[in-house]
């Protein structure tokens, strides 16, 4: 058993080499079947990486994650920015030569990695839990409680705080929110009740 | 009365550790119609054969089983055996006992059982068993080869030197195929024309071959040592028995801005014109959809600067029909259209070309004199991008299949491009390199170590024009990173896919395609350079992607199965085939349309006045490969197969239900 | 005609008025009925599907279920995006069908075959001949650079609306009124989309490159599909100049804005004044306004 855990301990850290468990095959196959793509085929002709808007900014390139999914190390992949960082142009999706729709396997990446509660991205998860509070709560996006729940939760306090102005001179800043919050929280609430 | 002889072998432990031949031996000895059963621990052995002879003629024997292993191994030896004392080889049959009994079961006294059974439905169908006699077909010793590239050229030559007439038909016109087009070839940077066109004038010269270009095959009739083809020798306009090639008429022609398909476009040709200069024929075709007199009338100069008088505007398409007894494939490839990839321009930038153009800029007969210029504008090229895998691995783009040759001939492109421009920088993007050849890894290594090429392993995602240059974006995966180089020339290294047509001409001769449009050899390792039909060969890159020595290799072995055949007089073909009652065919011809190999043809039945009485199916015994597909389709059972009649396979049923 | 269901998405009520408006007054000068969904709720967009596939195609259904018609369109790439890929989900899968229907609940769903379309394709589809009989002011001498993105044109397996690297019906309608669509390389790049909130300087880079190309060929004016699109491309000017002193001064407008002007709807009806970079100096001095 003490070895196991070792072993479990070693292809936790993100320190060389990768170990090959078995466990390593269960996250690949996981991933595959939440994802319903190929992972598998994958043979890192590096076009995702190459067409990538946001390549430059991630610690992992696609194709590498792709790779690190087919060794299995899910720590390493859903511990990454870059997965936060796919802005999901599905680029890649479009000219993958294997068919593979990496868009989608990133979408099942964080929500995999959000069910283990990683958020190695703060700013990005910030968002993402700050608009769907938003929606929940009046149905349709309010731009300016959104901007202003982000900027309390990440602490980027003055993030455009300069644009709010402007934008309300310019008329782009609605007034009132719509009142359609129950409409979707009742979804919000059926998928909940689903995930317990 | 039957009088059938059963033969048990024990393959030395491989059946008798199984299975109890004793037992089998003597449960088969008490069958009815049985008149003799002997086991034996070699059965295939020179004594075990002596055994069967013996017995057969002692025994008066009317037919044989042998239990043993697969007919595929043994049923040759056994029914030669048979016939060397008389008996009619196909009364001869094995029971296989091996791969379908010992092999696969463990339990013996089961395996006893079966093997019992095995062997009782064989005499049961023997039984019934008609004495057959091999079918022999005569054989036209003439062959055509369809392709003037070089696999067909090499193909022509080697039948021709055998002593054999061939005719060689080539859709252009002039043979060469797109080895003529090749700058220098990898690995040894031998120039291309060079080493061709010395075959070429051979082909032109040989008294053994008639040299068709600028014709089609329109038809194929016939089967093995029988074909009867037409060909369409479409109106060049010139006549080949007066000119002599001057050349005058192609100096003359008005028209002198259109794209070369020699030079892929890059160069421009006359509307009279040869496509290269040393082609062979050396006799210009007039090109009619450009031709002013063609287009609008008037013009003729050509005509008026001919001493020789051979432009003929009225010159026709021929039909000829020439018989052959066997026909070498050898239509070769095309590069697929170089807009696949949208991301690379979708063909929108004239400077990105593909592999073949860039042989063309490379060739020192090109449109450039061999200079690297850009098409665009004709600067001298001093970036350039080689990228691997255009189309090929790509099966979102339905083409899975690598393309076999790119690897080298990209690194040919590198390579030279750097001797060309000693201060340019030349790039590949590559997936895998695959140099598995003599002098292939060498040759790429070459390009990286000694002319200082660089290799960056990824695909390209995007291709898109800045400043005058183009802008690839790739990756190198070994690195991690996204790469960007601004060049001024994408050379393509696209997938090669079966030439156009292909399709439809293998349809004409029941040849099959794969998915990926290509031909299909008989056996992928063993029976490379035949297809499934009987006297129609495979050469070259008609069959799959292929350089230049695997296909003078197979165009070579191709004509080598056409000289053996031709070494005999007739052909003998195996007797299973179908055969129509034609007392009680209804010519519905069901069976027409459910045979894959054409076979099935119409006979008219006359009575002694010649008055039709009515039309049945025939067989021909020269088409048919005994695959059974007509039995099957006939309403009321008038079509058979011999050596596997319904009655006995009835008989074999029967036998196995009673069990 | 038969009105197609609109969809606005949300952006329509607040930072993309003027797309709204003049989507609305477009439509309506061609005999383009549009009825807006009644109670129609946010498509999830990004975030939904970035974390949880079940509540994107949830969302969509729901709005589904709300639409007076089977013909749906919107302006917002994204929300068509996200319509286009979960419609698309959901005919291909039914047991995933069956467990969104369990979440949603809907009344009016069964049997119907949605279609959805961008607005893009909607005027595209009415015709250009149309569109060009009716244009009172030809946009002469205007060079516009046709912006896309990303989302209106991939997958395209599932999206299908066109050529994902060179797409053509925008320039076409562009063209159509008089303008002058640049050739331009940046069509499909993308902006950063939701970036601009969680990590500005992804978009600040994305979008100088985008309309550096523009910039590059010749472009007086962006001409974009998506409000997601304009406000990272028009607003993030401002960012790019404080950051980086790159002026761009290169107005971003909606195609219906253009589209409206060719057909003789008002400057205030277009809403040019709502644009951060003001495309008014370039449309005088083309004169345009």
């Amino acid at each position: 058993m003490k070895q196991a855990t070792e072993r479990e301990q070693l292809t936790r850290t993100d320190e060389l080499p990768i170990v090959l468990t078995e466990e390593a095959r269960k996250f690949t196959e996981e991933v595959i079947r939440r994802s319903g793509e190929r992972v598998d085929w994958c043979y890192q002709c590096g076009k995702c990486t190459a067409g990538c808007p946001v390549a430059f900014a991630m610690d992992i390139e696609p194709s590498r994650i792709m790779r690190l999914v087919q060794l299995g190390q899910g720590e390493r992949v859903l511990k990454s920015k870059a997965i936060w960082l796919c802005v999901g142009c599905q680029t890649c999706t479009t000219r993958c030569p294997q068919e593979i729709d990496p868009a989608k396997v990133m979408d099942t990446l964080r929500e995999m990695a959000l069910e283990k509660e990683f958020a190695a991205d703060k700013e990005v998860v910030t968002f993402f839990r700050s608009f769907l509070d938003n929606i929940q709560r009046y149905g349709r996006v309010f731009e300016p409680t959104l901007v202003l729940q982000y900027n309390l939760r990440s602490g980027h306090l003055l993030q455009d705080a300069d644009k709010g102005p402007l934008m309300l001179f310019k008329g782009k800043l609605p007034l009132r929110p719509s009142r359609n919050g129950a409409i979707v929280r009742k979804i919000f609430d059926a998928l909940g009740g689903r995930r317990q | 009365m039957a009088r059938i002889g059963v033969f048990i072998c024990h393959c030395g432990e491989n059946i008798a550790r199984t299975v109890d031949v004793a037992k089998v031996r003597d449960a088969l000895a008490k069958h009815p119609g049985v008149v003799h059963a002997v086991d034996y621990r070699y059965m295939c052995s020179a004594p075990g054969q002596e055994l069967i002879r013996n017995a057969i003629v002692e025994k008066k024997l009317t037919g044989v089983v042998v239990a043993a292993c697969s007919p595929h191994m043994h049923e040759p030896t056994f029914r030669k055996a048979c016939a060397a004392v008389g008996l009619n080889p196909y009364l001869c049959e094995m029971a296989n006992i091996r791969e379908h009994c010992s092999w696969v079961h463990s339990d013996r006294e089961k395996a006893t059982e079966k093997a019992i059974e095995l062997v009782r439905f064989l005499v049961e169908k023997v039984k019934r068993n008609r004495p057959l006699e091999p079918i022999r077909v005569p054989v036209t010793k003439r062959a055509l080869v369809v392709g003037g590239g070089i696999a067909g050229i090499q193909a022509a030559l080697d039948i021709a030197n055998g002593g054999y007439e061939v005719i060689l038909v080539e859709r252009q016109p002039s043979i060469g195929g797109h080895m003529a087009q090749l700058s220098e070839t990898f690995p040894t940077l031998d120039c291309s024309q060079c080493i061709l066109t010395p075959k070429m004038v051979e082909v032109r010269q040989h008294p053994n071959i008639k040299l068709l270009t600028y014709s089609e095959v329109e038809d194929v009739k016939g089967y093995v040592g029988n074909f009867e083809v037409t060909i369409r020798k479409k109106a060049r306009y010139v006549n080949e028995e007066v000119c002599t090639g001057c050349g005058a008429c192609i100096q003359r022609c008005p028209q002198k801005r259109i794209p070369s398909e020699f030079d892929r476009g890059l160069g421009r040709r006359t509307a009279i014109y040869i496509p290269f200069p040393q082609a062979v024929p050396n006799i210009p075709v007039i090109d009619r959809e450009h031709c002013a007199y063609f287009r609008r009338g008037g013009c003729r100069l050509c005509e008026k600067e001919c001493p020789r008088g051979a432009i003929d505007f009225n010159q026709q398409d021929q039909l000829l029909t020439e018989k052959v007894g066997a026909i070498v494939l050898a239509t070769g490839y095309d590069l697929i259209p170089s807009d696949i990839y949208s991301e690379y321009g979708g063909g929108r930038y004239r400077d990105v070309i593909d592999g073949l153009q860039f042989e063309r800029l490379l060739s020192a007969s090109g449109p450039t004199n061999g200079e690297v210029l850009r098409p665009s504008d004709g600067k001298e090229v001093k970036s350039v991008v080689f990228i691997s895998c255009v189309g090929s691995r790509d099966r979102a783009k339905g083409i899975p299949y690598c393309s076999k040759i790119c690897c080298m001939y990209v690194a040919k492109h590198a390579i030279l491009f750097k001797h060309k421009v000693h201060d340019g920088q030349a790039f590949v993007f590559y997936m895998d390199v695959r140099a598995a050849g003599k002098g292939y890894e060498e040759f790429v290594r070459r390009a990286v170590e000694e002319e200082g090429v660089v290799y960056l392993r990824g695909r390209v995602s995007k291709i898109y024009q800045q400043d005058g240059k183009l802008i690839v974006r790739g990756v190198d995966t070994l690195s991690g990173m996204p790469v960007e180089i601004p060049a001024d020339l994408v050379v393509l290294a696209t997938a090669i896919r079966a030439s156009d047509g292909i399709v439809e001409l293998a349809q004409k001769l029941g040849v099959p395609v794969d998915e990926h449009g290509f031909l299909s050899e008989a056996h992928p390792k063993l029976r490379p350079v035949e297809t499934q039909v009987a006297g129609v060969f495979l050469a070259g890159a008609c069959q799959a992607p292929k350089d230049i020595p695997d296909t003078v290799a197979q165009a070579s072995g191709a004509a080598s199965k056409v000289l053996s055949m031709f070494a005999q007089d007739a052909i003998e073909r195996e007797p299973t085939i179908a055969k129509v009652n034609e007392q009680t065919c209804v010519g519905c011809f069901e069976c027409q349309r459910a045979c894959p190999y054409r076979a099935i043809e119409r006979k008219e039945i006359r009575d002694r006045q010649g008055n039709l009485i009515k039309v049945v199916a025939y067989v021909n015994p020269g088409l048919c490969a005994g695959c059974g597909a007509c039995t099957v389709a006939c309403r009321n059972h008038s079509v058979d197969l011999e050596g596997f009649a319904e009655e006995q396979m009835f008989a074999e049923l029967s036998a196995i239900t009673a069990a | 005609m038969t009105a197609y269901a609109y969809f606005p998405g949300c952006s329509a009520h607040g930072t993309a008025k003027e797309y709204d408006r003049s989507t609305q007054s477009v439509c309506a000068k061609l005999g383009i009925e549009l009825e807006e969904i009644p109670d129609w709720v946010c498509c999830g967009a990004s975030p939904a599907h970035a974390v949880n596939h079940l509540l994107s195609l949830a969302l969509v259904a729901k709005n589904l279920d709300l639409s007076p018609s089977d013909t749906i369109v919107t302006g917002c790439a994204a929300c068509y995006n996200r319509f286009k890929t979960a419609i698309h989900a959901l005919q291909h899968d039914r047991p995933l069908w069956e467990q969104v229907k369990q979440i949603v609940q809907p009344t009016k769903l069964n049997g119907r075959d949605f279609r959805v379309f961008h607005l893009l394709e909607v005027i595209h589809e009415f015709g250009l001949e149309g569109v060009k009989e009716r244009v009172t002011k030809p946009l002469k001498g205007l060079k516009v650079a046709c912006y896309y993105g990303c989302l209106l044109v991939r997958p395209p397996k599932v999206m299908a609306f066109d050529d994902p690297d060179n797409p053509k019906k925008m320039d076409e309608l562009i063209a159509a009124v008089g303008a002058e669509p640049v050739e331009w390389e940046f069509k499909t790049e993308c902006c950063g989309a939701f970036h601009a909130v969680p990590h500005p300087e992804i978009v600040l880079r994305l979008t100088s490159n985008i309309l550096r190309a523009a910039k590059d060929a010749g472009a007086d004016v962006v001409s974009v599909a998506c409000p997601m699109c304009q406000i990272n491309l028009d607003l993030r000017q401002l960012d790019i100049q404080k950051r980086h002193k790159v002026t761009f001064n290169m107005p971003v407008l909606y195609f219906t804005q253009l589209l409206g002007l060719a057909l003789g709807i008002s400057e205030g009806e277009l809403g040019f004044d709502r644009l951060i970079i003001d495309p008014r100096p370039i449309l005088r001095e083309k004169g345009l306004v």
